[in-house]
């Protein structure tokens, strides 16, 4: 539909016309800015939280350990330079050789959500019993946060 | 010919005052759009309703995705 619009633009004269063909669900999907009757529904964006320790795929296992520590959360993720996951350390890798490289002992894949998920949707995958955090990340794979299990409304 | 864009590029030619427009019909535009961005359906795209738009100025276009 977009490509059609931004024909018709150029046919009335318009100059410079971009046409943006990955639309509302791709921008909805990085949780970017929004406005209308619905915006106000939270969403899996909304709740993320960007305090989870991140690591480049090199750094090795003892250097990352005392910042998990620190942190509220018993993992770290391993990022690509331009901030995409690639596994997340465990604590159990977490507790093994600490001069391994983080690429080594990480858990790759780590299923994710977009950040216009429904909290319904999220609770959903979470579960009682299941993980206690969701991972939320843009459609390329890129870390925007995570949700905790708790931070969920009931 | 339009040129195709990404989301990065949306923002940094709204950040430079690029026109917004969504092409989808109203009702899925009130429930939800881009901050910023004004509603003019596809079907009602004509010199009349695009009148309110500077031709020299850029302009993007959007609708729901690639189809």
């Amino acid at each position: 539909m977009s490509p059609r619009a931004a024909c018709r633009l150029e046919t009335l004269g318009f100059e410079h016309v971009f046409d943006y063909v990955a639309g509302k669900a791709d921008w909805l999907a990085r949780g970017l800015p929004r406005e209308g009757e619905k915006a106000g529904e939270r969403r899996a964006g909304d709740l993320a939280r960007s305090d989870v320790v991140t690591a480049p795929p090199a750094e090795r296992v003892g250097e990352i350990r005392p910042r998990v520590k620190a942190s509220p959360y018993g993992f770290a993720f391993v990022l690509s330079d331009g901030g995409t996951i690639l596994g997340r350390l465990r604590r159990s890798a977490l507790d093994a050789d600490p001069d391994a490289p983080a690429a080594d002992v990480m858990e790759p894949g780590p299923s994710t959500a977009r950040a216009d998920t429904s909290l319904e949707s999220l609770r959903g995958r979470l579960g009682d019993r299941g993980p206690k955090t969701a991972v939320v990340t843009t459609p390329e794979g890129k870390l925007i946060g995570v949700v905790r299990r708790s931070d969920l409304p009931q | 010919m339009p040129e195709r864009i990404e989301a990065d590029r949306v923002r940094e030619l709204c950040g430079d005052g690029a026109q917004l427009v969504e092409v989808l019909p109203a009702q899925e535009y009130a429930d939800e759009h881009l901050a910023g961005a004004i509603n003019i359906p596809l079907k009602t795209l004509d010199a009349h309703t695009t009148a309110q738009l500077a031709k020299g100025e850029a302009v993007i276009v959007y609708c729901w995705d690639y189809l």
